[in-house]
């Protein structure tokens, strides 16, 4: 029983994994692929992990587990501001189908201003 | 260490091993043909979610649980590999 559902796990993780890598493939701007890696990955590592906890009974197995799923969960979403502040302001080409950008003519200053 | 893995664990298995393959060769090919470099830096992102799903894989098929220690040092490391990147990104566009 335990491991049908780490097995579920498993499958379920490679797969979002693998629908990160085929929204990296096919959308068409810096920013769409950055919404496909960000969520879809995180969430396929946490799933993946969840699968080692449940085989593997033991602390230290948790205690990493956890560390690697809170690492993912609070540094995903900074990097990927980051990139995406950096991409927006050094006039990365943006894909067909935009609405609006509230960036826009706005993102001139120094380089510290993408830690902000 | 070593675990009976069961017949379903052991096809959820190679099943992770077949999709992240496909998703390395995938982020291969936006690597390639990537129009700008910022294309380039988010397939490193992928790569990195990839390898420690790969890793993950690897315990359960070997039962080494001591390669954890690497999914954390990745975590790590590539989120000090993209604030490097931005800030190179920026510094490139200034000069």
């Amino acid at each position: 029983m335990i491991e049908w559902i780490a097995a579920i796990l498993l499958i379920s993780g490679s797969l979002f994994m693998l629908i990160a890598a085929i929204g990296v493939v096919r959308l068409s701007d810096v920013y769409m692929r950055m919404h496909a890696i960000t969520k879809a990955a995180s969430l396929g590592a946490i799933l993946m992990l969840g699968a080692v906890s449940i085989i593997y009974v033991e602390w230290i197995v948790w205690i990493e587990a956890l560390m690697v799923v809170l690492f993912v969960i609070f540094t995903a979403p900074i990097a990927t501001h980051m990139i995406a502040k950096a991409a927006h302001k050094t006039g990365t080409p943006k894909g067909p189908g935009y609405v609006m950008d509230e960036m826009e003519g706005k993102d001139v200053g120094d380089s510290d201003a993408v830690m902000q | 260490m070593e675990i009976q893995t069961s017949a379903v664990l052991t096809f959820a298995i190679y099943f992770s091993f077949f999709c992240l393959t496909i998703g390395l060769f995938m982020g291969m090919y936006r690597l390639l043909t990537g129009p700008s470099l910022p294309d380039r830096i988010v397939v490193m992102d992928l790569v990195a979610s990839l390898s420690i799903g790969l890793i993950i894989t690897y315990i359960l098929a070997t039962g080494q649980t001591v390669f954890l220690n690497v999914a954390v040092a990745i975590a790590l490391l590539v989120f000090m590999g993209n604030v490097a990147f931005a800030k190179f990104l920026i510094r490139r566009m200034e000069k």
